[in-house]
């Protein structure tokens, strides 16, 4: 294990209500030289997913967690062997781990070979076999393996598939009696029909995939490069089970699991999917988003108002401020950045707008917390960063927190505090051009604003005599979400109605 | 019911069709006084007279045209080419006419052609071939293949009552050498039914004609070696009986298509394309065909038999399934 030089990698707190955390990528396979602070491995969480980055430098000497594996906070991940530190193939193979003891010189995967069979019950099987890793640096411990040689191990043909999938099974974990030890459709009912399959504390069932130096396909960032380019590839995070027939190469690894179940039992549901569908894994920030709507939903008494803003001023003001703010900050003064601005201030006149019902107490703050609904690629999910104390910035600072958060979303670099202890939430879909909206609030805060497309709009005003007349004016659709139980109609319409008429009056000393 | 070669199925139906309906008759080279080719209308003349069994001149192309103008005319020809070899000459008066006059103007066309075909006995490139696949391609036309006594009987029936074209390959090597019960009655069998020859439940054979009996054979072998093979008879290739064969497959989850004919453009190709589509997920293991080479059948005896597909070729390809 351990010679005392190795740093750990932990799985970090990923804010104060999360208790565990799932690996979903490593960056990094054992073996390889990584530098401190560079990108290790990817977790998720259900409020988060994020890169984990080396505490340390030096060559990452074990990967305790697999790939899909959900732990507790704390628990040690990997280890780094420190550069230039001893390489340590005389330590005593671990139970759970000795199968990932890396070494550079191939003249150590020997040892494990006398280990008695009893160190090493469980993980052997899988490892063993495993071909594509001829590489002599695995070892797991020969426990006769059941499972053949050669390339027919990993293949699993599309049958075995489906049924693996149908019944929540690793093809890796059957002794297959196929070509090269390929597991047949047989070979899979048989070990469905023994009940194996449900008995998932069972050593068989768990891949143990070896990562092997060699077979290293992510091309690792320079190591001493501070931001490496790569996190934004990084999206497989979200890697589902395969549903559909599952790559060649090693034994899948579980899918992400959901947070309270271990990772060798929790059976991905059937996907005996008809024809024409298809059926895939939630991913943790999917799952996370699902409940949270669902729950957000069944809490508060959600109520719409909406309003027209005629943008003018605003409109005028950004024409304005765009290229000072490109040129000497590099910000962009978006839309968003003055109705952020607008509804901080606004707030600060209807408390409970920014408030929250906690227990059978009204809770209200000198302080906006403002969240920034952000929707990933591809609907991979959505996640609400916190501006902390938003009252505190001013039109530029309002811009480039929405604009670092926003980008810190999408590369998956927020800290886990960047999504907590939001007080009230903007979210806005008008980019895509529409009008309305109701969208739902994020517990357990009280209101959520929605602001939409920017249309022209023939509009009655009235000109320097009083006269009504129609002109040609920005208009916007802005909605507040509230939770009735907290927030009356009238009061959401003051609050409405105020941030109008801030946004309307936009002058100079509002920036 | 009494035991019948398959060659008296055909014969003995044929002649229940000529009893049942007058405007059934028979047309040919040699059918007549000499009783065709292979003797499957010997004794016609006799029984129905010189006007319902058609001695033809040596011409296929007469021949099929000849049925084609009668069946517009209300008759429901039954034309025998001596072998199926020889229905290329025909070509252009099935393909082009027959098989297009109902989509061109609603008038069926009611023939059959009775095709003698397969190898096995020597018969050289020209009178061993079995170009069904040829045919299965021309929308418009029906294909049958019949294995068995019974079946060739009640295929034959259906067939005469088809109003569209229908090409009934005879197989040669089937027609003395095969017995079976048969019915004494007239029956039809259904078309676009498969036939399980052998139940089983490790690897289908998909296969029709004389390679129902080398399948079987093969099956046998790999009984004794614990492997439970299925003889799928399709019976008919247009139309064939995708859910039969689909059903199979989910079932033994590998495959072997099975083909007298020659691999490449063989029908055997259709239904392992269309496993693909629809049983994806049902494979373990890749689809494989078994065929003859693509060359024109030798005469040779040593070489016929390396060419046709046989039962050691069968079994071996089986056992490959079976390992996989």
């Amino acid at each position: 294990m351990s010679t005392g030089t190795e740093v750990e990698v932990v799985m970090p707190q990923m804010g104060v209500s999360v208790s565990e955390g799932t690996v979903t990528r490593w960056l990094k396979q054992a073996g390889d030289a990584i530098s401190r602070d560079e990108p290790l491995l990817e977790i998720s969480t259900d409020k988060v997913d994020t890169e984990v980055p080396s505490p340390g430098e030096g060559v990452v000497a074990e990967i305790r967690v697999q790939e899909g594996e959900t732990v507790e906070v704390g628990t040690v991940l990997a280890l780094i062997r420190p550069a230039g530190g001893e390489a340590a193939p005389s330590e005593p193979t671990p139970a759970p781990a000795g199968e990932q003891e890396l070494v550079d010189e191939p003249q150590a995967a020997a040892q494990p070979e006398a280990e008695p069979v009893a160190e090493a019950p469980a993980q052997p099987a899988s490892s063993a076999s495993e071909p594509e890793v001829a590489e002599p640096v695995v070892a797991g411990a020969p426990v006769e393996a059941p499972a053949g040689e050669g390339n027919g191990r990993t293949f699993v043909s599309p049958v075995v598939a489906r049924i693996a999938a149908q019944h929540g099974v690793d093809p890796g974990g059957i002794p297959g009696t196929g070509q090269g030890g390929r597991v047949t459709k047989k070979d899979i009912l048989a070990f469905i029909e023994s009940g194996a399959a449900s008995a998932p504390t069972a050593p068989a069932p768990v891949p143990v995939p070896v990562p092997v130096p060699v077979e290293v396909t992510e091309p690792a960032p320079p190591p001493a490069e501070p931001e490496p380019a790569v996190p934004a590839v990084a999206s497989s995070a979200a890697a589902p089970a395969p549903a559909s027939p599952a790559p060649p190469a090693p034994p899948a690894p579980p899918a992400p699991q959901p947070p309270a179940a271990s990772p060798a039992t929790e059976a991905p549901e059937p996907s005996s999917a008809p024809v024409g569908e298809h059926e895939e894994a939630m991913t943790a920030m999917r799952r996370g988003v699902a409940e949270h709507m669902r729950r957000s939903l069944d809490t508060s008494a959600h109520v719409t108002s909406a309003i027209e803003v005629d943008m003018s001023r605003v409109v005028a003001a950004r024409e304005q401020l765009k290229r000072e703010y490109q040129s000497s900050y590099g910000v962009n003064p978006t839309y968003l950045a003055f109705i952020a601005k607008a509804a901080v201030a606004t707030l600060g006149d209807w408390p409970w707008v920014n408030g929250e019902i906690r227990g059978d107490k009204i809770v209200t703050r000198s302080f906006v917390n403002l969240g920034i609904a952000v929707a990933l690629e591809d609907g991979k999910g959505l996640i609400v960063p916190v501006i902390r104390n938003a009252q505190d910035y001013n039109l530029l600072g309002v811009a480039r927190a929405i604009a670092e958060l926003a980008e810190k979303a999408r590369t998956k670099k927020l800290m886990p505090d960047d999504v907590q202890g939001g007080t009230f939430t903007i979210t806005n879909p008008g980019g895509f051009g529409t009008f309305h909206g109701t969208p739902i609030i994020s517990q357990p805060q009280a209101g959520i604003l929605g602001t939409y497309a920017v249309v022209k709009r023939p509009w009655v005003v009235q000109d320097e005599l009083g006269q009504d007349v129609i002109a040609i004016r920005p208009m916007m659709n802005v909605t507040l979400t509230y939770d009735h139980r907290l927030v009356d109609g009238a009061y959401a319409g003051g609050f409405l109605r105020d941030l109008r008429a801030r946004l309307e009056a936009w002058g100079d000393g509002d920036a | 019911m009494a035991e019948k070669t398959y060659l008296q199925a055909i014969s003995d139906s044929l002649r229940l069709e000529m009893r049942r309906d007058q405007r059934v008759f028979v047309l040919g080279e040699d059918v007549g006084v000499y009783g065709g080719a292979f003797k499957v209308t010997q004794g016609f003349q006799e029984e129905f007279g010189a006007s319902r069994v058609l001695d033809m001149p040596l011409s296929e192309t007469a021949i099929v045209a000849g049925a084609t103008g009668a069946a517009l005319m209300g008759m429901r020809p039954v034309a025998e080419m001596q072998f199926a070899d020889f229905v290329s000459c025909a070509w252009d008066q099935l393909v082009t006419v027959a098989a297009k006059q109902h989509y061109r103007a609603g008038t069926p066309i009611p023939i059959v052609l009775r095709l003698p075909s397969g190898g096995g006995f020597s018969g050289g490139p020209f009178h061993s071939q079995n170009p069904e696949s040829s045919f299965a391609h021309i929308p418009g036309l029906k294909v049958v293949c019949p294995a068995t006594p019974e079946d060739a009987k009640g295929l034959l029936a259906t067939a005469v009552e088809d109003p569209n074209p229908v090409l009934f390959f005879e197989h040669k090597h089937l027609y003395r050498r095969i017995r079976g019960e048969v019915p004494d009655e007239r029956y039809t069998t259904p078309f676009g039914k498969a036939r399980t020859h052998r139940p089983g439940e490790d690897v289908t054979v998909i296969t029709w004609g004389a390679m129902v009996y080398v399948a079987d054979d093969a099956a046998a072998k790999l009984a004794e070696e614990d492997v439970s093979v299925e003889v799928l008879d399709l019976r008919t290739l247009i139309p064939w009986d995708r859910d039969a064969v689909l059903e199979s497959v989910a079932r033994c989850s590998k495959v072997l298509v099975l083909h007298e004919d020659t691999k490449t453009g063989g029908f055997g190709g259709e239904i392992a394309a269309t496993i693909a589509e629809e049983a994806f997920e049902q494979l373990d293991a890749p689809v494989r065909r078994l065929a003859a080479p693509d060359s024109p059948v030798p005469f040779a005896p040593s070489l016929e038999k390396a060419f046709i597909p046989q039962v050691d070729d069968v079994a071996a390809a089986l056992r490959e399934l079976a390992a996989y």
